[in-house]
This record gives structure tokens, C-alpha cells and sequence, in this order.
């Protein structure tokens, strides 16, 4: 498939510059730069005082439930691309067809919402 | 056509070193990060195929949501390397058994694996809602309408994984003081200010 491939020739030649322009600046800091390490400039910087403890730390679980319910809905939206695409050739069928389907997540949207998942406490 | 080989070989030679970094890197965060390049250039494999929805849906799905969310876990799990290097030893027979089964397996498939040689025609004939159209709107002809259970099921799979994900990790702090907006603007001075006459010298 020559032809599709022509339209996707710009994005190759944007990431090669895109590759060009990273690795040279990389390179030529790993050249040009000054390098004197020692144990005071590679430690982490914290106000003066030596750092409590790692940078690490547990997250909240709720920002892995904002996560799922955002998939979910990215999802809902990758339906709805071909069915807006082919909304003619599907016709009143399809239409109703994808009304059901947003409806259904309509539903859990309302259960969200109603039980607080949306709320940050 | 050597132009496309030559991406395919690239594609596919940095989608087998990026997953073989996955499970080799040290850092969790590294594997993630690994993993991404790995869906990008799967996208980019789909793109040689033809297949650009699907390439670009890997992309807003995978390396936007799927990714984030692997992230999440490597965070939320909180991993201690020091305790991690302990338990290795203990468990490498365990673990060298059953890579060991898997790998057997593998090779049972594959060994017994060869391609029909009906395959190659019905590579090359496309299927007829396909013929002159875009891929995605390929897709659009026959999901809504042919497919429709394949679709509502789909629809029923996100509601459960909706409310599934709430049951689990949804938990309410008891005693938060939430903000009523409709509350705050419906008060008036009636309901908040209170004057009391006070005559001069005497006091409350």
C-alpha cells in the first residue's frame, strides 16, 4: 500500500529531525560540557538538609480510579470516530444502535457521579 | 516496497529489543517507559499493515491511558529493590519450572504449526464492506450494524469495569466538610446576621 504509506512520509522525516535535534543536543552536552563530579554535586539537593528518605513514595489509589474511569471513556470516544465516519452508509440503525451503546455507559457515568467518584476528598 | 520492508525490519527489530528491555530493566518506571516504546512501534507495524485506525487507537489508548495507568501501579506498589533481591534465590526453582513448561509449550505450538495454503488468498482479498473506503470508515460499515451484540457487549464490558473499578477503590473519608455552592449563594442576611438592640451602658 505505496500510496498510504506517501502520507505518512511527514511523520518519518518529523521524528528523524525530531531523533536529530534530541541526540545532538544530548551529544554534544556529553562533549562540550565541563564534567568535575563529586559526592556533594551528584547528591539530591534538598534546601540544605541532607533528604529524608527516597523520592519514591506510595500514591494515592484514587488516582488510579481517575485513571480507569478516564480509559473507559477514551474508549467510549474511539467508538464513536468510525460510527461519526459512517454515520450514512449505517443509517437510523446504526444511529440507534450507538445511542444504546452510550446510554449504557450514560448509566455508569450517572453511578459515578451519584456515588462520588468524581469528588476529591 | 524496499522502503516498507526496511521500516518493518525497524519497527520490529526496536518492538523485540524494547520488550526484551521491559522485563530486563532494573527500575519498574524504565519497564513502563520501555513499554511505551514498544506500543509505538506496534502502531507503527499496524501503519505498514494498512491498518491505520487500529495504529492510531494503539496509540490514544495504549500509550495515552494504558501506559499511564501501568505507571500508577509501578508507584502505588512501591517497590523496595533491596527486598525484591532477597526472595530471588528462594524462588528461582519455581519460577525456572514454570519458564521452563511455558517454553516447552511454545515449542509444541510452534513445531506443530504450518500455514494454510488457502491463507495467502485471503490475505489478498479484502473483505467486501472494505472495498473503496477509508479504514476507518471500513470498520464504521460493519460494527454498528453487523456486529451490533459484539458492540453492546462491548458497551456492557466498560459498564462493568466502571462500576467495578468504583466498588473496589472508591473510599469516603468520614467527616469531610464538602463546599455546597447552591448553599453558600442562598444564604441572606436573614439567615446569617442577627442585630440586637443594645442600650448604651448596660452590656449584653
Amino acid at each position: 500500500m505505496p500510496e498510504l504509506l506517501n502520507d505518512y512520509l511527514p511523520i518519518v522525516i518529523f521524528m528523524g529531525v525530531a531523533a536529530g535535534i534530541a541526540i545532538a543536543l544530548m551529544a554534544s552536552a556529553l562533549v562540550i560540557a565541563v564534567r568535575n563530579p563529586d559526592p556533594e554535586k551528584h547528591s539530591a539537593y534538598e534546601c540544605g538538609f541532607d533528604a529524608f528518605d527516597d523520592a519514591r513514595m506510595k500514591f494515592d489509589v484514587r488516582f488510579y480510579l481517575v485513571a480507569i474511569l478516564f480509559i473507559i471513556f477514551d474508549l467510549e470516544v474511539a467508538f464513536l470516530f468510525p460510527w461519526a465516519v459512517s454515520l450514512k452508509e449505517v443509517g437510523v440503525f446504526g444511529f440507534w444502535s450507538m445511542m444504546i451503546f452510550l446510554a449504557v455507559l450514560t448509566i455508569g457515568f450517572i453511578y459515578e457521579w451519584r456515588k462520588g467518584a468524581l469528588e476529591w476528598d | 516496497m524496499a522502503f516498507a520492508a526496511a521500516f518493518f525490519y525497524l519497527f520490529s527489530a526496536v518492538a523485540v529489543a524494547a520488550a526484551v528491555m521491559v522485563i530486563v530493566s532494573r527500575n519498574p518506571v524504565h519497564s513502563v517507559l520501555f513499554l511505551i516504546l514498544t506500543f509505538f512501534n506496534g502502531a507503527g507495524l499496524f501503519v505498514l499493515l494498512g491498518a491505520e485506525f487500529l495504529a492510531m487507537i494503539l496509540v490514544v489508548v495504549y500509550v495515552g491511558a494504558v501506559a499511564v495507568l501501568f505507571l500508577f501501579v509501578v508507584m502505588m506498589l512501591d517497590i523496595d529493590f533491596t527486598e525484591l533481591r532477597q526472595g530471588l534465590l528462594s524462588y528461582a526453582p519455581i519460577g525456572g519450572t514454570i519458564g521452563l513448561i511455558l517454553l516447552v509449550e511454545l515449542a509444541l505450538v510452534f513445531s506443530g504449526w504450518a500455514i494454510s495454503s488457502e491463507a495467502m488468498e485471503t490475505v489478498a482479498a479484502p473483505v467486501e464492506a472494505a472495498v473503496g473506503a477509508t479504514n476507518t470508515e471500513a470498520i464504521g460499515r460493519v460494527l454498528y450494524t453487523d456486529y451490533i451484540y459484539y458492540f453492546q457487549m462491548a458497551g456492557l464490558v466498560l459498564l462493568v469495569a466502571m462500576v467495578g473499578a468504583i466498588v473496589l477503590t472508591l473510599r469516603h473519608k468520614p467527616g469531610v466538610k464538602r463546599q455546597n455552592i447552591a448553599a453558600q449563594v442562598a444564604r441572606t442576611p436573614a439567615t446569617a446576621v442577627e442585630i440586637k438592640k443594645i442600650k448604651p451602658g448596660q452590656g449584653i
